[in-house]
């Protein structure tokens, strides 16, 4: 577990179902106030269903998810429309609001939560914009946007009424070295800056563990890993090993299960 | 044996599921529909959706219209002129057209136009997390998506037929009196003597009505439902116009049978 | 694409709907505004046969249409249709001697009833009866005098 006691979001004994399979089978986390935690593993595990599940957008068999007194799982739907202003997420896409101008994508959370009026939607959002780095691309529309602005203008989305938590769902996958580095660069400014909180989920080892403070390492439905980077990456757990170090073989084989090999080639006599 | 029981296996999931997929249509259309109206954002969503659902489909609607108009004065005039009564080539067009031809048709035109587009977009909407982030900001997107597109439905499709029938006349016009030189006269005082607004006209309204309904909800509920994937949203597109196509035509039938059935 | 001209758009599409309904009402299906029943009287008219004849059948005299038949129904007590009719206010200068009878237009067989005036100096006043009728044609009966009649010539 982290060591501060400042936890925004503490999750204890998660479990979700979706089929047959458990997604989650007890897990535990805590998510450190004004820290960026990171949480990592092979495709499928279900980082993407975690981030929904703190969100609300799911509901868990059995656990708690307790963020700053509110357990998630629990609230009525007019609590979690209050609860979730105090979030904001950034999606695999970016998933901006195709018939909406940038502009527009940005003040949507302003106009749905509050009733300010004109002038100041405007104030915020050439204010957030300008965070990003996108002030003068407010009126194209997305389709006119290449991937990584897209980002962009969707993570202005994200801050725009000033959220308490901020959740990245495989931020980096598909960007060239320059999006890279900047959506690296502005995820840690921001959470600096703006006093954030940020979860990232991503199976991309190092460009995460450059600006996570702690990072969660999951398969097969349980925590297997956890600590600051330094301690992940030198671990000695083999299965988080072979995650960290992009090994081919090892508890994740490489062979999918068969025969022996020159039995299949019939090399062998009967 | 082996055989007979598994099929009987295999049908009664089937039927199953297809209680599963009603069952959550169902729960769709009342989510969506529920509920306060949004008085801020809803007129100006609504009149949107009624662009792209109506005006846009405009065209195809008045081709279609001039163009079965026209076959069917043409086809109704060799047949009539036979027995002398191409006098009645008005009655025949206008009766054919307002209780079936016009909103059936225009229907069908209408789920494979407006139907699939609306599948379509809805379905990327959710594999591109449109709809997913939309939660996550906090609006249900079955009241901000979905609804405006399930009223322009029901709206623009009534209007649609009426366009339909009158240019479908129009087309009957140009043929029967202007072409084949039925006379004018009789032409439009038989018409009128046959058709009857409340019994004709407006139960092809009801008609049309009815078929807008249940094609948007059909469309919307396909895009709600698909993969998120580009076969899914290509399976589910066909499944909109199949699927519409059929509840048309069977709908069709039942209105037609209690509005003009034997008394 | 501007609102504006999302809106007018759209509002012309709907005023097109209008218009078409509008069109398919008065040219289609010749709704009248005047067509109310302020401006009829009834009259009756018993029919031994009325077959053939339906509601909203048109009632003329010298082939202009004056009317509309609103009900039929059968008469218990000599057990003949009894029809009633509609008849516009401003021809009320049906005598009581006029003929009712049930014709038929065109070869299709759509039924109405043609009414010739006759030479009385009393005029029929609302509800009264037209007592002078004749019934529908029935080509069966048709069929059958012409087929006896032949019979009967080869004798």
């Amino acid at each position: 577990m982290a060591e501060s006691d400042d936890n925004l979001i503490e999750v204890r004994n998660l479990r979700f179902q979706r089929g047959e399979r458990w997604i989650f089978d007890g897990v535990d986390f805590n998510i450190a106030r004004g820290k960026i935690t990171a949480i990592m593993g092979p495709s499928g595990t279900g980082k993407t269903t975690l981030l929904r599940l703190i969100g609300g957008q799911l509901r868990a068999e059995a656990g708690s998810i307790h963020l700053d007194g509110n357990d998630i799982p629990r609230l009525n739907r007019n609590d979690l429309f209050a609860v979730r202003r105090k979030m904001g997420m950034l999606f695999q896409s970016g998933a901006l609001f195709t018939d909406l101008t940038v502009y527009e994508n940005v003040a949507f959370p302003l106009r749905v939560h509050t009733r300010l009026p004109e002038a100041m939607i405007r104030d915020v959002v050439l204010m957030k914009l300008h965070a990003v780095g996108l002030r003068g691309a407010r009126d194209l529309m997305p389709s006119e946007l290449s991937g990584g602005m897209a980002r962009r203008a969707a993570l202005a989305r994200a801050i725009a009424l000033d959220p308490q938590l901020i959740m990245y769902d495989e931020p980096f996958v598909g960007q060239d070295p320059i999006s890279m580095g900047m959506l690296v660069q502005l995820i840690r400014l921001l959470n600096d800056a703006l006093g954030l909180t940020s979860i990232i989920v991503s199976h991309d080892v190092h460009e995460t563990a450059s600006i996570a403070d702690y990072i969660y390492v999951i398969a097969d439905g349980k925590v297997i890993g956890q600590g600051t980077p330094e301690q992940v990456l030198n671990t000695d757990d083999a299965r988080v090993r072979q995650f960290i170090r992009g090994l081919p073989d090892g508890p994740v084989p490489f062979h999918y299960p068969a025969i022996d090999y020159c039995k299949d080639l019939q090399l062998e006599r009967e | 044996m082996n055989w007979m029981l598994n099929f009987v296996q295999r049908l009664g999931a089937t039927g199953i599921e297809t209680l599963g997929v009603f069952g959550r249509a169902s729960l769709i259309w009342w989510r969506a529909l529920w509920g306060m109206p949004d008085w801020r954002n809803g007129p100006t969503l609504l009149v949107r959706q009624l662009y792209f659902v109506g005006v846009y489909s405009l065209i195809i609607i008045v081709v279609s219209g001039l163009f079965i108009g026209m076959v069917l004065a043409l086809q109704g005039y060799t047949v009539l002129v036979r027995f002398g009564a191409d006098q009645a080539l008005g009655q025949l067009v206008s009766l054919a057209l307002i209780r079936e031809l016009g909103p059936v048709v225009a229907a069908l035109l209408f789920a494979g136009r407006a139907g699939s587009a609306l599948t379509a977009e809805i379905g990327l909407m959710k594999t591109t997390e449109q709809l997913a982030s939309m939660a996550m900001i906090g609006v249900d997107p079955l009241k901000r998506v979905l609804r405006p597109r399930l009223w322009a439905g029901m709206i623009a499709m009534p209007v649609l037929t009426q366009i339909f029938n009158m240019v479908a006349i129009w087309g009957a016009v140009a043929v029967g009196v202007d072409w084949l030189k039925v006379d004018a006269g009789s032409f439009w005082a038989n018409m009128q003597s046959a058709v009857q607004f409340r019994e004709d006209v407006l139960n092809g309204v009801i008609k049309s009505i009815v078929f807008g309904a249940v094609v948007t909800w059909i469309a919307v509920f396909q895009g709600y439902d698909a993969t998120p994937t580009s076969e899914g949203i290509s399976a589910a597109t066909t499944r909109t116009v199949v699927y519409s196509s059929l509840a048309i035509l069977g709908i069709d039938f039942l209105l037609t049978a209690v509005m003009f059935g034997v008394k | 694409m501007r609102m504006r001209t999302i809106e007018i758009s759209v509002g012309a599409f709907m005023l097109a709907g209008l218009l078409a309904l509008g069109f398919l009402a008065i040219q289609v299906s010749g709704l009248s505004i005047h067509d109310s029943n302020r401006d009829t009287y009834k009259l009756y008219a018993h029919f031994t046969n009325a077959s053939g004849l339906a509601a909203r059948a048109k009632i003329s005299v010298a082939g202009v249409v004056i009317g509309r038949v609103t009900a039929i129904t059968l008469d218990p007590k000599d057990t003949r249709a009894k029809v009633e009719m509609a008849i516009q206010k401003n021809v009320n200068f049906l005598t009581n001697d006029s003929i009712a009878s049930i014709q038929t237009a065109g070869i299709l067989g759509e039924k109405y009833i043609s009414i010739s005036v006759g030479g009385d100096p009393e005029v029929l006043k609302e509800g009264d009866e037209i007592t002078d009728t004749q019934s529908a044609l029935v080509l069966e009966d048709l069929i059958g005098k012409v087929l006896t009649s032949i019979g009967s010539k080869k004798d």
